[in-house]
Parts: C-alpha cells; sequence; structure tokens
C-alpha cells in the first residue's frame, strides 16, 4: 500500500494544472466525481449491446450459415438474421442521435468523445505522454477525471467516427431494399455519389466491422488496464456514473 | 431523304406492318415501361403524329453485344420498325451506305435536325495517345462523338461501355477508354447499363424519348428509373430460399438442383440493378439466375474490376496483395488481439518487477 500513496504524491499538483488546462477539467480533489451522467451511460450499455448484435448478425449477413433443411416457406433464418440487424441498426442511429444531443446539454464531459482540441499545444504533449506510459517508457500515469488524451483520440476516431460512418452506409445499404423513394434513400442516397456501386458500399460497410472490431478489444482492453493500473475506477464508473481514484482517498 | 416529316407509323405501315401490330406494339411497351392504360393510346398517337425522332447510332469502342441484344427484341415491329428507323439515318455497323456516303449522313442531320436527334452510342472513346486507338471515318472516335454530341438533342449511352467503361477501361486501362459522360458534360445523357442490356429495355427507351420528346425519369447515376430503380435481388425468384438461408454450395449439390440461392456462389444480384428479373431475356424466356448461374453485376460500375465472379465479397488491391474484406478483417483484428495480449503481459511482468523494486527500497 506504501507505494500506492507515495507516487501520486509529487505528482499530484502538476496534474490537475494540467489536466485543467487541458479541456477545461476540473480539479481531481474530490474523493467521488461525478464524470458519466445517466444518459451517457444509457447511451453506452445500448450503443455497445446494439454493436456487438451488429457485429454478429452483420458477419452472418457476409457469410451465412449452412443451408437448413425443409421448404424455404417454413424458414426465415436469413430473415431473421437480418431484421435483427436492422433492428440494432436502427437502434444504433438513436442511440447515438440521442448521445450527441446529449453531448450538447450535458457536463463537459459528455463532449470529450466529438471534438480534438488539436489546436492547443497542451493536448499533443499529453497525446505524447499517453503513448509513451503505453508503451512502458513513462513512470507515472497521469490523472485525468474525464479521458486521458490518448484514449479521447482513440474514442473519436475509432467509436464516433467508425460508428458514424457504419450508421451511414448501413442506411444507405437499408434503402436499397427499402426503396428509391424513400425517405432512407433521400438522406443516405448520397454514398452511391461516391461509390456508384453498392458492391463497393458492402466492402467498406464490412471492412469497417473489422475495425470496430480491433477497436472493441482495445476499447475493452483499455478500461480494464487502467481500472488497474492508474487506481481509478473505470468499469464501475461507466456503470455508477462516478469516478474514484485510490490516491484521492488517501489524502 | 423528307425523313423529317414522315411519322413513325407511316415508315412502319410502308414495310409491311399491320394496324393491328402495330398497337399490340404500343401496349406492349406502354407495359414494360409501366405507364398507365391510357399510355397505350398515347404512345399510338403520338408514333401516328408526331415526326419521327432521328437517331444517330454510333460505335466506339465496342464488341457489339448492344446491336446484338437489340436486334433479338422479343417483338417483331422492333427489330423490323424501330431498328429501321434509327437506320434510316445512321448506323455504322448495319446500314446500308458506307464510306463517304455514310459520314455524309452525319453532316446531314447535324445541319438539317440541329438539337433534334438523339446520339445513341454504344461503346466508349479511348482518350490515350490522342484517341488514336480507336479510328473511325479516318479520325479519332472521340472527336466525332464531340462533333455529333454537339447538337444532339440527349444522347443515350448504350451499355457498360458508355455508361462506365467496362472490360477495355478494366486496369490498367491503357487505352484509357472512358465512360462518355466524362467525356461530354453538357448534354443530357441517359445511361441504359448492361452488358448487353436487355432488348426490351433498349427499345423501351427508344421508345419513350421518341413518343414523349423527353427523356425518362432518371436515377441518380443516370440510369432510367423504370428499369434500373430495383436490384435483381428484390425481385428474384429465388429470393424466398435467400431469405429462408438455403444456399447453393456447390455447383453440383443437392440445393443447386433444387434451385437455392446462389448467394454463397458469388451471386451479385444483392448489389446489381437492371430488369432481368423481371423482364428477362430472349423475350422472357429465362435469365441467368433461372439458369442457375449468379448474377455478375454486368450493369454495375466497374463490376469487371472487382475480383471473381464467384466470390461475393469483393478484393482489395489497395493493401499490396489481393485479399477480401474478412481476409484483411481477422488478420488487422488478430494483430491488435496479439497486441493487446502482449501489451497485457508486459504490463503484468513490469507490474511485480515494480512491486519486487518498491519492497527492495522500503526494507
Ligand atoms: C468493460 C466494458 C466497458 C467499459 C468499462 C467501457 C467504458 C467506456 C467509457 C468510459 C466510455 C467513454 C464514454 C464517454 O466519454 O462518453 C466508453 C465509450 C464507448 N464505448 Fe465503452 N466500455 C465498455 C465496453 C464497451 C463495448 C463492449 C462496446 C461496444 C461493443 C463499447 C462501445 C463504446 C462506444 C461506442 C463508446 C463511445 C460512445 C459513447 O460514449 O457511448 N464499450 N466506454
Ligand atoms: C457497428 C455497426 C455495424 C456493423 C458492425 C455492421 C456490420 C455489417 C456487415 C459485416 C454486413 C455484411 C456486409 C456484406 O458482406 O455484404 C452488413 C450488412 C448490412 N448492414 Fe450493417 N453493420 C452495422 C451497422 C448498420 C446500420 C446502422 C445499418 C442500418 C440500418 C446497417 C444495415 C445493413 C444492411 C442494410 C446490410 C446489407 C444486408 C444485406 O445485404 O442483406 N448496418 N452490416
Ligand atoms: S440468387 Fe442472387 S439475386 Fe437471387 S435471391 Fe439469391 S442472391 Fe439474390
Ligand atoms: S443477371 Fe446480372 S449479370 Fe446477368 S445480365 Fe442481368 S445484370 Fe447482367
Amino acid at each position: 500500500m506504501m507505494d500506492v500513496a507515495a507516487r501520486p504524491a509529487e505528482a499530484e499538483p502538476d496534474l490537475s494544472a494540467i489536466a485543467a488546462d487541458a479541456a477545461g477539467e476540473h480539479g481531481v480533489g474530490r474523493p467521488a466525481v461525478y464524470v458519466y451522467e445517466a444518459p451517457v451511460r444509457i447511451c453506452h450499455w445500448v450503443n455497445a449491446f446494439s454493436i456487438i448484435v451488429l457485429m454478429v448478425t452483420g458477419y452472418l449477413i457476409g457469410t451465412p450459415l449452412p443451408s437448413v433443411e425443409g421448404e424455404a416457406s417454413a424458414n426465415f433464418v436469413m430473415g431473421y438474421i437480418r431484421f435483427a440487424h436492422f433492428a440494432a441498426g436502427q437502434v444504433l442511429a438513436v442511440f447515438f442521435l440521442a448521445r450527441i444531443l446529449w453531448a450538447f446539454v450535458g457536463n463537459h464531459h459528455s463532449r470529450q468523445i466529438f471534438y480534438l482540441p488539436v489546436h492547443r499545444k497542451h493536448f499533443w504533449k499529453e497525446v505524447l505522454h499517453e503513448i509513451r506510459w503505453y508503451a512502458f517508457l513513462e513512470h507515472e500515469p497521469k490523472m485525468y477525471v474525464g479521458h486521458n488524451p490518448l484514449a479521447r483520440t482513440a474514442m473519436f476516431t475509432g467509436f464516433t467516427l467508425f460508428v458514424a460512418f457504419m450508421i451511414v452506409t448501413g442506411f444507405a445499404l437499408y434503402s436499397e431494399g427499402a426503396d428509391i423513394d424513400s425517405w432512407q434513400h433521400k438522406l443516405f442516397g448520397w454514398v452511391f455519389a461516391i461509390w456508384p456501386n453498392s458492391q463497393d458500399v458492402h466492402t467498406w460497410h464490412h471492412l469497417g466491422m473489422w475495425a470496430l472490431v480491433a477497436f472493441v478489444m482495445v476499447h475493452i482492453y483499455a478500461a480494464v488496464r487502467e481500472d488497474i493500473m492508474s487506481r481509478q475506477s473505470i468499469i464501475s464508473s461507466m456503470i455508477s456514473g462516478e469516478r474514484h481514484s485510490a490516491t484521492e482517498k488517501l489524502e | 431523304m423528307g425523313a423529317a416529316t414522315e411519322t413513325f407509323y407511316s415508315v412502319i405501315r410502308r414495310q409491311g406492318i399491320t394496324r393491328r401490330s402495330f398497337h399490340k406494339f404500343c401496349s406492349l411497351t406502354a407495359t414494360s415501361l409501366g405507364l398507365g392504360p391510357l399510355a397505350a393510346s398515347r404512345i399510338a398517337n403520338a408514333l401516328e403524329t408526331k415526326p419521327r425522332v432521328p437517331v444517330i447510332w454510333m460505335h466506339g469502342l465496342e464488341c457489339t453485344c448492344c446491336s446484338e441484344s437489340f436486334i433479338r427484341s422479343a417483338h417483331p415491329l422492333v427489330k423490323d420498325a424501330v431498328l429501321s428507323m434509327i437506320s434510316l439515318d445512321y448506323d455504322d455497323t448495319i446500314m446500308a451506305a458506307a464510306g463517304h456516303q455514310a459520314e455524309a449522313i452525319l453532316e446531314e442531320t447535324r445541319a438539317k435536325h440541329k438539337g433534334q436527334y438523339i446520339l445513341a452510342v454504344e461503346g466508349n472513346p479511348p482518350l490515350n495517345e490522342g484517341g488514336m486507338f480507336c479510328i473511325d471515318g479516318g479520325k479519332p472516335f472521340v472527336e466525332k462523338l464531340k462533333m455529333m454530341a454537339e447538337d444532339a438533342m440527349a444522347i443515350i449511352a448504350w451499355g457498360a461501355c458508355a455508361s462506365w467503361g467496362c472490360v477495355q477501361a478494366a486496369k490498367p486501362n491503357p487505352t484509357q477508354a472512358t465512360p462518355i459522360d466524362k467525356v461530354i458534360a453538357n448534354k443530357p445523357i441517359i445511361k441504359v447499363p448492361g452488358c448487353p442490356p436487355i432488348a426490351e429495355v433498349m427499345t423501351g427507351v427508344v421508345t419513350f424519348i421518341i413518343t414523349f420528346g423527353k427523356l425518362p425519369e432518371l436515377d441518380r447515376q443516370g440510369r432510367p428509373k423504370m428499369f434500373y430503380s430495383q436490384r435483381i435481388h428484390d425481385k428474384c425468384y429465388r429470393r424466398p430460399h435467400f431469405d429462408a438461408g438455403q444456399f447453393v454450395e456447390e455447383w453440383d449439390d443437392e440445393a443447386a438442383r433444387k434451385g437455392y440461392c446462389l448467394y454463397k456462389m458469388g451471386c451479385k444480384g444483392p448489389t446489381t440493378y437492371n430488369a432481368c428479373s423481371t423482364v428477362r431475356w430472349n423475350g422472357g424466356v429465362s435469365f441467368p439466375i433461372q439458369s442457375g448461374h449468379g448474377c455478375i453485376g454486368c450493369s454495375e460500375d466497374g463490376f469487371w474490376d472487382k475480383g471473381s465472379f464467384y466470390d461475393r465479397l469483393t478484393n482489395i488491391k489497395q493493401f499490396g496483395i489481393e485479399k477480401n474484406a474478412d481476409q484483411i478483417g481477422m488478420v488487422a483484428a488478430g494483430a491488435v488481439g496479439a497486441a493487446v495480449a502482449a501489451h497485457a503481459a508486459v504490463t503484468a511482468v513490469k507490474r511485480l518487477a515494480g512491486k519486487r523494486e518498491d519492497a527492495h527500497h522500503t526494507s
């Protein structure tokens, strides 16, 4: 236990200053901070669940199961898989939108994953620090109430952009079955101006799945690891919303 | 020629076609265009009274499969009347005139029917080496195309060649074969893709234009909505097997005999816009899927460059080696997984080592 208390003691003062500077974070003086508000958490878990469903069903659309026996009229395997995919897709779209709307009304942590303060020098310095920390070159992790800047960058590209891409291409594909006059086609038909052959849209949508698979693996690993290594609650804070820090409790 | 004042009807009557067949043709066309019951008489009326629209049919880099398809149109009237009406003006492959005499027709049409004729283009112009890969009448085809396009009312791009480039534009496209909408920008262009397009689709489009004097409604990519707004997959008679999850897995398996869905054999029906599954081919006799082979997506942009016709997933060449989305994805996800595992291992080792060190210090 000794080492736990000893280390961050010196890191603490300059840390909160930098953290405060980075994105207008408030200090980390309180033992528990309310980081993720209920809508953020609800959206997160609904989206996480939808994405898992979308990955499994999406893969099965690309590589269908072995044929079923019997009359065609008695089976609807592909139909159900596609239905689950489209249903989960609509849910994801709605909750992704809701999450964006919440970024306007929620606390400033809720805005973090939707933009990057790329014009700030400090931001890049801290990204570098985090890269060094994950590359085992830095001894001390810095603490942030919200995301550390590297995580934030990863979240922004890995989730915000990729999920948006999947929703856009997904609805474009959906519009093909829905009809040329459907609202889906009116809203997302422009995708076919970029890729006139829908086969390409399928390919990109399919590749997007694998990009998300990779990100989800890193995302979960980073959350678990950070929970252990930086002695901050990451996992439970996505459930309760509060972030605790072992070091702060000791003060 | 005196063709300008002639009507379509007078031309076909002169060729011995009965009034009865004429009306049959009108109703058939109205139906295939998806128009209401009154349309047949409107078409008949227009064809009887309006001066016929001159059509110039030109050939660039192509294989003539569009013409071959066109002359096999189910209804005899099409072959005899529509085609002869077109060839009256110009179609270098099938018209009687040749040489200077033929070329003179182009000039004459351009002068006499300025802004009124339809330019139907089969094939496309190669642009490399100043267009020298396709010489037509002593000139690069691209020059002839631009010249005739200038005074045309509208342009029909026949087939995958004129619409998208087709096999002569396959990578690396040595002649730089270019679809015509990339060469001509200031005229309405209607794309009728397919390799070749279905005969009834071609005659339907021509009839619509000469009847109503305007282009049919086009989709985002310039294709007539009435024939290209749905995918093969949307109207495929094997679709119930797709929804049920019943697929052909090998060309000679039991499922193939039972006529299951060809999705796993690389059928491109789900990504191909064409009328094959409704209009069918050879007068409605059959179409590829009905004959047991998947759709190869012949009416889609780039269909010739997307890897095997028998793989559903496109080959991706941007990554150096040819792989499909799943192969790339699994390698990438595997690499990330391995990296995560390695990172976790190093973390654990470091942590243990760090603990031991700290224990050393405090003691
Ligand atoms: C151990 C489990 C997980 C934990 C602790 C966790 C934690 C978090 C945290 C703290 C955020 C940041 C939220 C924000 O800044 O707004 C986040 C975002 C996100 N996570 Fe997770 N996550 C977990 C599992 C998953 C899974 C399995 C998926 C998807 C399959 C997922 C998808 C997302 C997405 C899409 C975002 C960004 C959008 C949003 O905030 O909802 N997460 N996660
Ligand atoms: C994280 C999100 C998503 C993932 C991982 C995902 C994954 C996939 C995959 C792997 C395919 C198969 C592509 C192929 O090989 O042809 C697919 C197809 C499809 N997806 Fe998604 N998708 C996602 C989101 C969406 C959304 C939001 C929609 C919109 C409703 C959607 C609609 C579709 C449609 C319409 C198809 C084509 C189905 C068919 O051809 O029968 N997807 N998806
Ligand atoms: S055979 Fe092709 S077009 Fe027909 S249902 Fe199967 S995938 Fe679709
Ligand atoms: S079924 Fe497909 S490949 Fe065959 S002619 Fe029709 S569009 Fe072309």
